[in-house]
């Protein structure tokens, strides 16, 4: 399904990596390792469409990137909040979604909220929360928003340990079901199987 | 379409939530047209005289007031990278977000027009013609402002270089809005000044959101 080939990437006179291949096929997960400034979040980016590469080819169900198709078919959830401090935990949610052409109730938001373990918080504005709290209001668009290709950059960051399991648990039941993930992190992930990327 | 009137409708909340932003254009626009006849003291034929040039160039100057904050947030929280990746087009998101900037920071200078004109002896025809020249021109000041917010999106200093990049642009919808204006007063025909003011707007509709997103795009990379 997806299909990289030959990928490179500079910032500045800095080579950052060159010819970056892999495959992803439904139920497996990709694991991108390397140490600080290797160029994992460049090559997360790159992936999903935000900056071009120097060379390569992104290939997602036999065509090339950026398609409508794929970004259909993909979510990505990278360091920033991305999130409204202004707005409620609800509405931020259902707003995204409706942004994305996705109508959510609010059942089904409420429901992703507590799935989240941010139940009585779901009418606060963000700006009361606390950073792992924000990253889960964040994580709760995995569940409303339907998508193959989950692209998750550093997504574990700031979260507790019961909240490290929780999200081991959603992309292992989204991989279950058919799905697509690729993962940046520092620390061993809760998630079982998995290919490995080495920048 | 619906992920257009998402984004109105998210802006919206979000301006809100927080009223002094949007207020500050308002009142700044409500306080520079008030200084000129308290300064100027009681001449109506001069009043009547620049009226048209000084409320338009205070619209021009509110709406510049709220223009760096058109996408600085969304691009700072990341959410403009979502809607980047979005599958609805990011053009549509774009001129929902110019929609909502006209509805917050355009649509209340027009409102308050009429009542500010009366301080500077202007009558009741003329502030129609005013209020319907602002109503043409504010939609182009946003449109037009969107392009170059996006172009300055991300730059240190990106305030002053966008009041320089963008207030050029302004000088054809000033000459015409206000142009409007004085022709009316002077008795002439203002057919042709309110064309040529709404052919503008046709062409920016059409065009600025295209360009907005380009210059978007290449922010974010």
């Amino acid at each position: 399904m997806l299909k990289v080939s030959g990928l490179a990437c500079s910032r500045g006179e800095r080579r950052l990596f060159t010819d970056v291949g892999f495959s992803l096929e439904t139920g497996e997960w990709l694991h991108v390792q390397g140490s600080n400034g290797a160029g994992k979040t460049s090559l997360m980016r790159l992936l999903v469409g935000l900056s071009p590469a120097d060379a390569g080819e992104i290939n997602w169900r036999g065509e090339p990137t950026p398609s409508l198709e794929f970004r259909r078919d993909l979510i990505y959830l990278g360091h920033h909040a991305a999130v409204k401090e202004d707005l409620t935990p609800l509405e931020n949610l259902r707003l995204a979604a409706a942004l994305d052409g996705i109508a959510v109730d609010e059942r089904a938001a409420l429901a992703a909220l507590i799935r989240l373990g941010l139940r009585g918080r779901e009418d606060l504005p963000v700006r009361v929360l606390s950073a792992g709290q924000k990253r889960r209001v964040l994580l709760a668009r995995l569940l409303t928003r339907p998508a193959v290709l989950w692209v998750l950059d550093e997504a574990f960051n700031a979260l507790d340990v019961g909240a490290v399991q929780l999200l081991g648990e959603l992309i292992a039941e989204h991989l279950a079901a058919g799905g697509m993930a690729i993962l940046t992190s520092h620390q061993p992930l809760p998630v079982p199987g998995g290919k490995a990327l080495v920048l | 379409m619906n992920a257009l009137l998402a984004t109105v409708r998210r802006d919206i909340l979000l301006a809100l939530r927080r009223k002094s932003e949007v207020l500050t254009a308002v009142f700044f626009f409500v306080i520079v047209t008030s200084l000129f006849p308290l300064g100027i003291g009681p001449e109506p034929a001069l009043l009547k005289k620049i009226a048209p040039g000084i409320l338009w160039v205070a619209a021009l100057l509110a709406t510049l007031l709220g223009l760096p904050r058109l996408f600085a947030a969304d691009h700072v929280d990341g959410t403009l990278e979502q809607m980047a990746l979005s599958p609805s087009p990011l053009g549509l998101l774009v001129a929902g977000k110019i929609l909502a900037h006209w509805l917050l920071c355009g649509l209340p200078l027009v409102l308050l027009a009429p009542v500010l004109g009366l301080q500077f002896d202007l009558d009741a025809s003329a502030l129609g013609i005013l209020t319907l020249a602002l109503l043409l021109g504010t939609p182009l000041l946003s449109l037009i402002g969107a392009i170059g917010a996006a172009l300055t999106l991300g730059v240190r200093g990106g305030g002053v270089l966008l009041a320089l990049l963008v207030l050029p642009l302004y000088i054809p919808a000033l000459i015409f809005g206000a142009g409007a204006v004085e022709a009316h007063i002077a008795g002439l025909d203002i057919g042709g000044h309110l064309s040529l003011l709404a052919a503008m707007l046709v062409l920016a509709a059409f065009f600025a959101p295209w360009a907005t997103t380009a210059a978007l795009r290449v922010a974010l990379e």
